[in-house]
């Protein structure tokens, strides 16, 4: 067990945050403090460094429970504003993914298609307090008899609206560019040929994973930012793969570690639940999230400093490589250098833009650092760790 | 020397004329196509970027008018609307003129409409459809 100079309990941290002396940095700010004090100090001053990210993830949705109609139905399929919703669950629940397209939507018969609205739309409609049309069909029982329902509705008519997304917060992302002689239409967004541009989606040294690599805090029943409300990590994400490969520093070098998240719909907002269209692609749905990360002793203040340059990521050529399943990547960048917003790439300047919002995970890390300094938002200790990687 | 883009709107009984020629002939300024359209009623839109003395292409501007043609700056006909956009920057990595482009110290997406020429990459290229562009 190493030594550490500092340390601190989530429960120690918690007591400082009711009585309002818990000190709260941003991890943007985390870096110039670690930078200037060293992180044995910078753990004896901070107690808590926030984190945030807003892109489109897609594998989101939300568990939707609309109350037992008269006379009753067992719903099998489910509508909301003619997206289906998966209606096998119960009578009256269904689930609304992110990713569903409307009904009719010409897809990608004419393509590039443009796909206008889908269920991250609807999810948007609904926390905007919008009216949605439910529409359900069942097959009729004795003890379920309707065999048809239609209402216009909006949130607050909804018994139970939760967002159970089963994996946000990426761990670090592919880079995509296109090495075909045609434009490509992707999840990655519009790659033009020849490697005209690269997009990539994290929000690097704020996102918060980047600033708890080994998950040494972050686990199950970990309390987030999520969508505007107080949510929380309710499992690792789908394709959490802690063993990916690692820089020196332990931040990993691909695709790694994923969260499952869960919070109350009712409570969140379409300012960080935004419905996303991606040219030829499909629909999809902008999430916010922001972790806060107790700094329990120095090793945490190291980790939380971790700064853009420090961050690399695999460039895959989604024309050919990706598609087929077995992609090599075609180089390795870091974020200082794609947020610059060109970078080299096989000796050729790359045009570099985003699909995460900076500008909004930095509003996030800011929110929730407000809501932990006014004793608005206490720490959540894991109740059982993510599988982790070995500590390198 | 004086340089502005702007967008005309046309009727179907202009389309056979030449317009630009006569513009450029007439009042000695040099022109730069950015989009030409006609829609199926046979009237139609241009985007020109427009470059003389200041005198000649306001006379310009006057002849284009009393031809019967409308007449507008291009930065009104491009809109980028802050409450859809969520700041991404997806569309910076397209457009061709450094119009929409990051705040360094924000990270926010700043618009600048006197750049924009129109080309309509970014609308496309925007997952909220924040960038509004009105060329019909």
């Amino acid at each position: 067990m190493k030594k550490f100079k500092v340390q601190k309990t989530f429960q120690e941290i918690n007591e400082k945050i009711k009585k309002g002396r818990a000190v709260v940095v941003t991890a943007e700010e985390m870096i110039d403090v670690v930078e200037r004090h060293g992180d044995v100090e910078a753990a004896r001053r901070v107690d808590v460094v926030t984190t945030g990210t807003f892109g489109a993830m897609c594998s989101s949705g939300a568990f939707l429970n609309f109350g037992h109609t008269a006379p009753r139905i067992r719903a099998s399929r489910v509508w909301l504003n003619d997206v289906p919703a998966y209606g096998g669950i119960a009578a009256v629940d269904c689930y609304l993914g992110a990713t569903e397209v409307v009904e009719g939507d010409p897809q990608n018969s004419v393509y590039p298609g443009e796909f206008n609205y889908g269920g991250g739309h609807v999810i948007e409609d609904l926390v905007s307090g919008n009216v949605v049309k439910l529409r359900a069909e069942g097959y009729g029982t004795d003890c379920y008899p309707s065999r048809k329902f239609e209402k216009n509705i909006t949130i607050s008519d909804l018994r139970d609206a939760f967002l159970f997304n089963p994996r946000n917060a990426y761990q670090n992302y592919n880079c995509a560019v296109n090495l075909s002689d045609t434009t490509i239409y992707t999840y990655m967004g519009i790659l033009r040929p020849r490697m005209a541009n690269v997009s990539y989606s994290t929000s690097g040294q704020l996102s918060p994973l980047f600033n708890d690599p080994y998950y040494r805090t972050i686990g199950i029943g970990t309390r987030i930012f999520l969508g505007g409300a107080q949510g929380f990590v309710a499992w690792p994400g789908t394709q959490h793969n802690p063993n990916a490969m690692r820089s020196a520093n332990g931040v990993p070098k691909e695709g790694a570690g994923t969260l499952a998240v869960i919070g109350n719909l009712k409570e969140m907002s379409p300012e960080w639940l935004t419905g996303a269209s991606i040219l030829g692609y499909g629909v999809s749905l902008f999430v916010g999230i922001g972790i806060p990360i107790p700094i329990l002793d120095e090793d945490m203040a190291r980790f939380t400093a971790v700064k853009d340059e420090d961050i690399c990521a695999q460039v895959y050529d989604y024309s050919m490589d990706y598609p087929k399943g077995n992609p090599k990547p075609v180089a390795e960048v870091n974020y200082r250098d794609l947020r610059s917003g060109t970078v080299m790439i096989q000796d050729k300047k790359v045009i570099a833009a985003p699909l995460s919002s900076y500008y909004k995970a930095h509003q996030i890390a800011e929110l929730l650092k407000g809501w932990i300094e006014g004793g608005k938002f206490f720490l959540g200790e894991p109740q059982q760790n993510l599988p982790s990687g070995p500590f390198a | 020397m004086y340089s502005k883009k702007i967008v005309i709107r046309y009727t179907p009984e202009i389309v056979q004329q030449p317009v630009i020629h006569l513009l450029a002939q007439k009042h000695n300024l040099v022109f730069n196509i950015l989009k030409a359209r006609i829609f199926p009623r046979r009237e139609g839109v241009i985007v020109l970027e427009l470059s003389g003395e200041k005198e000649d292409f306001d006379r310009g501007i006057r002849f284009l008018k009393e031809m019967g043609l409308q007449v507008e700056a291009l930065s009104k006909s491009v809109f980028q609307n802050n409450e859809k956009c969520v700041h991404c920057g997806a569309c910076t990595g397209f457009c061709p003129t450094g119009a929409l482009s990051f705040e360094i110290q924000t990270q926010k997406v700043l618009f600048d409409p006197e750049k924009c020429n129109g080309c309509e990459l970014c609308v496309s290229a925007c997952p909220v459809r924040a960038m509004e562009i009105n060329l019909l």
